[in-house]
């Protein structure tokens, strides 16, 4: 029981007041007398959040010439002039030569791809999403139920480095890499995304797996098990809605990522990832929206995804750990 | 190793004679271990060579490369890792209790030292040398770091940044949160979900969403971008807004508001949520209009929840890259601490001037890193 108290007692302050309210984001407002005021600038301020993307997404189904003639708002009064098309999207995953594209495509844009871009992305999102989950949950496991000397000064460490800026290491990580010749491969970015993420998954796991209660733990050592075992058999059972919430954070920090990318993948043409290839369509095709907007709700698709489908425990896990360096 | 070797051999033969385990079998159990450890040193460094033969290899199919991609990496190092933790475990008990807090925590801190705290000595180290990493020049670097104009005119957005970035997401986050906790429930998670979301999104696309609403086509053409339609629907020129070196800044600014906003108004949301009915009910019996209690009652109450949220939210202003970066790539009066660090160190290639603005940027979140903590310290002497 000891030991269960002292863990939760390394919860900072910071992390179990977020928590203790976390819990609470989804309970029932108190019961107040409804105020219209409140309703309609409410109304009014979600809908000015909702406005850009809005535009996006509509500008993104809209024929090249109908996007840079007419504001998308327009479809609004002269439905007609709006002219929706998937063109746009055919166009940016590379397949302006398809029979099913219906306009004109200029002859520059038929080099355009972001789909090797959208497979490199995940190439780079998955591995550096389950590294640090692995690494993070088996250390955290070592420094709530392992003794060894020096433990409370690593433990230490890990929580202050939490929050120095990833650029610090930029350079002298990058000529580490240089030197054993993994520069602007996927394994750059793994290695690095990992490092950089392993201070907050770290301390993520280790306030949910030194809560874990000791009579599990014990019960399983006088059976003889290795702790290696109760870890795989126990602990990674039991941690599950930990590892969810931290892999939802990291999978969209790895994919929305662009200084990492950019660092570490340079403009190596064959492996950039699609914040890289967005920011290059940018700088090249800046005013052609028709393709800037379809590329963009590509980048954005399995973001929204992750977002609506796994709202709760996303905002969880932010408010849980919302510092990354 | 050897010595060490020699000094666990007593009780290794000890507990064999306690638990009666024959001789043979710490033997083998000898073998089994070096079997696996070879194995698993091969399996890493095969899956480490296989990745960069793979990643070259451009001809493969996609879905192939993607598959064999995963399987190597997360598949190889996984598996090798795991190999070793149960070689460790064919050895006697004592020698096992000492090697396997280092195969725990070893490697996650063996990494965090290569990526982040050597690297962090290195650069301050960095700092005090020329363009290429070279020769010492002592202070210079610093002084261009505060001399050099546009550096200054990086203090300077910064500050605003911070100012109307840090200010604006959490006075507007509060404002949002007092609203929703008068309106029911689902209207209220909507609205939250609705300005959350674009914090699921990255900065590239958020910012391409903005340079969108900011577009410019020159008077006479029909205006695409939301702003200029606007604007001009009222009366007035289409503005160029991203080259205004009068208006980029905020407009830049409106588009960090607008991503980030979401994380203050849940906590502040929630926060509010544990503020004693009491004490609201009490001052209402004592004639506080709303205004009132709100700010004599609710924001006192919520001091240290605010204030943990401002450390969250001026890290991330300080270090605001990728908006900048996108939509107007510092340009125009725009740069800002973190895009001068990249200017100067992946376009100019200077290192020196590179590094030092990355030590001002560390020297600068340490307010906040000593703020932090200082709390773990006083939640870790209660050890």
């Amino acid at each position: 029981m000891m030991k269960n108290q002292d863990g939760s007692s390394m919860e900072t302050a910071v992390s179990s007041v977020f928590l203790s309210q976390a819990s609470g984001i989804f309970r029932k407002t108190r019961k107040n007398l409804p105020r219209i005021g409140n309703y309609c600038l409410l109304t009014f301020i979600a809908i000015v959040w909702a406005i850009p993307t809005l535009g996006l997404l509509v500008s993104s189904f809209r024929a090249a010439d109908a996007v840079s003639e007419s504001g998308w708002w327009t479809i609004l009064q002269n439905p007609n002039g709006a002219r929706l098309t998937l063109d746009n999207y055919l166009i940016v995953t590379g397949n302006g030569n398809s029979p099913l594209v219906q306009g004109q495509v200029a002859f520059d844009e038929k080099g355009i791809d972001v789909l090797q871009p959208f497979f490199n992305s995940i190439m780079v999102v998955i591995p550096a999403t389950i590294f640090p989950i692995l690494l993070a949950a088996i250390a955290a496991y070592g420094f709530s139920w392992m003794n060894f000397p020096g433990r409370k000064y690593l433990f230490f460490l890990v929580l202050a480095i939490q929050v120095v800026p990833l650029q610090v290491a930029l350079i002298p990580v990058l000529r580490d890499f240089y030197h054993i010749g993994i520069n602007n491969t996927f394994l750059a970015v793994w290695i690095a995304h990992t490092g950089f993420a392993l201070p907050v998954a770290t301390y993520l796991m280790f306030n949910y797996i030194s809560g874990i209660p000791k009579e599990f733990i014990e019960a399983a050592k006088i059976d003889g098990a290795s702790h290696f075992s109760i870890f795989l058999n126990i602990v990674v059972p039991m941690s599950v809605p930990a590892f969810a919430s931290f892999a939802i954070l990291q999978f969209l920090w790895v994919w929305n990522d662009l200084l990492v990318a950019l660092v570490f993948l340079g403009f190596n043409k064959s492996a950039i990832v699609l914040t890289q290839a967005l920011v290059s369509l940018s700088g090249t095709y800046g005013n052609r929206w028709h393709l800037l907007t379809a590329g963009a709700f590509i980048s954005m698709i399995i973001p929204l995804v992750i977002f609506f489908s796994l709202q709760r425990y996303f905002i969880r896990g932010l408010v849980s750990g919302g510092i990354k360096g | 190793m050897l010595g060490k070797n020699k000094k666990w051999k007593d009780p290794m033969f000890t507990s064999r004679l306690d638990e009666s385990q024959p001789r043979a079998s710490t033997f083998m159990r000898w073998m089994i271990f070096a079997v696996m450890v070879v194995t698993s040193l091969l399996l890493a460094y095969g899956s480490w060579q296989g990745l960069k033969y793979i990643q070259n290899y451009q001809q493969l199919p996609l879905l192939i490369r993607l598959i064999s991609v995963l399987c190597l990496g997360v598949g190889g190092f996984s598996l090798s890792f795991f190999l070793l933790v149960r070689a460790v475990e064919q050895l006697p008990e004592n020698i096992q209790n000492r090697i396997t807090p280092v195969l725990f925590i070893g490697p996650t801190i063996a990494l965090l030292f290569w990526i982040l705290v050597i690297p962090l000595f290195r650069t301050i180290w960095m700092s005090f040398l020329d363009a290429k990493g070279v020769d010492w020049v002592g202070l210079k670097n610093y002084i261009f770091v505060f001399t050099d104009s546009s550096m200054l005119n990086s203090f300077r957005n910064n500050l605003l940044w911070l100012l109307l970035g840090s200010g604006g997401c959490i006075l507007l986050g509060l404002l949002i949160a007092f609203l929703t906790d008068h309106t029911n429930s689902r209207f209220s998670s909507i609205i939250q979900s609705l300005i959350f979301m674009p914090m699921a999104i990255s900065m590239v696309g958020a910012s391409i969403i903005w340079r969108f609403v900011y577009a410019f086509v020159p008077a006479g053409y029909e205006q695409i971008g939301l702003l200029n339609a606007i604007l001009v629907q009222w009366g007035g020129q289409p503005q160029a807004f991203l080259m205004d070196r009068g208006v980029n800044n905020i407009l830049l600014i409106i588009v960090f508001v607008w991503m980030q906003t979401g994380l203050p108004l849940v906590i502040f949301s929630a926060a509010i949520k544990t503020i004693p009915e009491e004490i609201i009910e009490a001052s209402r019996m004592d004639g506080a209009n709303e205004w009132q209690i709100v700010t004599q009652i609710s924001i006192p109450y919520l001091r240290n929840t605010i204030l943990a949220v401002a450390t969250i939210v001026i890290v991330l202003t300080l270090k605001v890259f990728d908006v900048v970066y996108v939509m107007t790539g510092g340009n125009y009066g725009t740069e800002t601490i973190a895009n001068q660090f990249y200017f100067e160190m992946f376009r100019k290639f200077n290192y020196g001037h590179g590094s030092a603005i990355v030590v001002l940027l560390v020297v600068l979140i340490l307010p906040v890193v000593a703020y932090n903590l200082r709390r773990y310290q006083e939640t870790l002497e209660l050890k």
